[in-house]
């Protein structure tokens, strides 16, 4: 089972356009939106959700308005900032100490060291994860909460469950679509993956962000391919993109050109292969030939045995 | 005022309304800082073209073990919610990716055998692009957690009439960590489905931190009208709608200031501007 991650460093580059495409293509996958919070690839395959699980993430620190004294040990001890005293009165002291969910990292120091007992400390449902179906074959998807973290540990989560269904229901490809950046969602991605294809438009800041990801996949033994979207806008660009690729150990595998076909078949709610046969499309069709080609030699997935951390 | 540019969806235009934003700004004599908060993958250098003067790493502490000291007790790895410490009969383990710094375990050593050591997980990189006060965090590639680096970036600013926070795409602790602490947030977003609910995402996480907000409109022609519709129902000011522009695009693709040589594209930064001097927003 080869599982391929669709990545790019730079945001916007036409990821999720890319992958639904690549989906339509296969015939027959197992999709995985690894973009947990800001995900988009269910808005082109409608899913219906099959089967639906709460995420818990890491811990978070609550205080107890009734029973605090107001000492300050928490405030004092915690490093992320996420003690305000702006809590309400509770009739023994005029306010009380308070934790922003929002910054609190779930390390319970304040619960260790509060004299009061007035700190609980809980796992956080932080997010949903589901299985569904859609016309290209099982989707896995999540939601993470909003405001909330792990999303490292959600996407382990996703990608751990796709391959379990794939095995079950005998499908050879996982596809994934990833997150921006080069932090712990891309890390949580590419790790065990067998190709990674990155999708990376003619700007300097396209080349800049690619040149960082295309790094960490190295690091992380994940053999790459690259596609140059929107290629036709900066001619010279896209040549020095593919230069610097094929430095690195990095295959080109296509240019997709500008073509506003492609903004057109999102509204629509199709796959850029599904909603017309204009260039775009046509690069992408010739594009998943030279994928799939590549797809029979790398790896197969170790996504089924990754232990899950907390980030 | 500070001004976080953020967005739920990448590649929409935040680096873009960020530095010309500062560009317009500082020409119109405006004390301007631009932190790009984006360490992850920081763009604004590619435009602003800063000189850089100072450089230093950007450190994380991790719990070193004295091992004279050490009885081996297993009690800072037991009060480790990350599982970044093992104790394993005479080794004390400490797994730096998982350790979030947060000092419980120096505090819970009863042999005060652990104490903390700096480690550069990226660097800090100020100067001046013109007359704009340019701060940049940079996270070295492999390193999964930004909000320290976010955070050092922040730290470091100086005073300024206008400060400009570009910051990371996404509604998690990243994205979070730069618009804490703003006074406003422009959401920068496009006329697309993929762009609609990203925003709506973005518009939740500004709403739990309670920090008012508003719209940028980028390619605003390019799409369909559900983004200025929903912005209506949820009375959030659209406070630009920039077109789409191939001349825009290529000045983009060549890490050019689209307000130094397009008339029309300045126009609608000068515009914006001006509307948030006047303080038009939700």
């Amino acid at each position: 089972m080869k599982e391929l991650i669709v990545i790019s460093g730079k945001g916007g580059t036409g990821k999720t356009s890319v992958v639904a495409s690549l989906a339509t293509l296969a015939g027959r996958c197992v999709l995985v939106d690894c973009d947990v919070d800001a995900a988009d690839l269910h808005l082109i395959f409608e899913p219906k959700v099959i089967r639906r699980e709460d995420f818990t993430g890491g811990g978070k620190a609550r205080i107890k308005p009734g029973n605090c004294t107001a000492c300050g040990k928490c405030e004092e001890l915690c490093r992320f900032n996420a003690i305000y005293f702006d809590g309400p009165s509770n009739g023994r002291v005029a306010r009380t100490f308070r934790v922003e969910t929002t910054a609190c990292e779930g390390c319970g120091v304040c619960v260790d060291y509060c004299t009061e007992n007035a700190i609980e400390f809980g796992p956080a449902i932080c997010g949903q994860w589901f299985v569904s179906e859609t016309r290209v074959g099982p989707m896995v998807h999540a939601k993470l909460g909003i405001a909330a973290d792990n999303s490292g540990k959600l996407v382990t989560q996703i990608r751990r469950a796709a391959t379990e269904i794939a095995m079950k229901q005998q499908i050879d490809l996982i596809l994934c679509d990833g997150s921006p950046g080069i932090g712990c969602p891309v890390i949580a991605s590419l790790t065990g993956a067998s190709l990674a294809l990155f999708v990376v438009e003619p700007t300097v800041s396209g080349i800049h962000d690619f040149l960082r990801v295309a790094q960490l996949a190295a690091r992380l033994d994940v053999p790459g391919l690259l596609a140059v979207n929107k290629a036709d806008l900066n001619i010279q660009t896209t040549e020095e993109i593919e230069a610097a690729a094929v430095k690195h150990g990095i295959v080109p595998v296509g240019r997709i050109p500008y073509d506003r076909e492609v903004t057109h078949s999102q509204i629509a709610r199709k796959t850029v292969v599904e909603g017309s046969d204009d260039p775009a499309a046509q690069a992408i069709r010739a594009m998943w030939a030279d994928v799939k080609r590549h797809l029979q030699r790398v790896a197969a997935s170790e996504a089924g045995g990754l232990v899950q951390i907390q980030l | 005022m500070r001004i976080a540019i953020a967005s739920g969806k990448g590649g929409t235009g935040k680096t873009t309304v960020a530095t010309n934003l500062a560009q317009v700004a500082a020409a119109d004599g405006l004390a301007v800082a631009y932190l790009d908060c984006d360490v992850e993958e920081p763009n604004g250098h590619l435009f602003l073209k800063p000189t850089i003067e100072r450089q230093q790493p950007i450190d994380k502490l991790l719990p070193v073990v004295d091992l004279t000291r050490c009885t081996f007790c297993g009690r800072c790895s037991q009060v480790c919610r990350y599982g970044a410490i093992a104790c394993v009969n005479i080794q004390v383990l400490v797994f730096a990716e998982l350790c979030h710094s947060c000092g419980g375990c120096i505090l819970a050593c009863p042999a005060d055998a652990m104490r903390e050591a700096p480690k550069p997980i990226g660097e800090l990189r100020q100067g001046m692009a013109g007359p704009i006060q340019f701060i940049e965090g940079r996270l070295n590639v492999g390193e999964a957690m930004s909000p320290p680096a976010i955070r050092a970036v922040k730290a470091a600013s100086a005073k300024a009439d206008l400060t400009i926070l570009d910051c990371p795409p996404g509604t998690s602790c990243p994205a979070i960590e730069g618009i804490r602490g703003s006074d406003l947030v422009l959401l920068v977003t496009e006329p697309t489905p993929f762009g609609l609910n990203d925003l709506k995402l973005a518009v939740e996480m500004v709403r739990v931190l309670k920090i008012p907000m508003a719209v940028v409109l980028n390619r605003c022609d390019i799409g369909d009208d559900q983004v200025r519709q929903y912005c209506e129902n949820q009375r959030i000011t659209i406070l630009a709608e920039i077109p789409d522009d191939r001349a825009v695009a290529e000045a983009y693709s060549r890490g050019h200031l689209a307000c130094d040589t397009i008339p029309s594209f300045a126009g609608h930064i000068r515009a914006l501007l001006k509307r948030l001097s006047n303080g038009t927003t939700q």
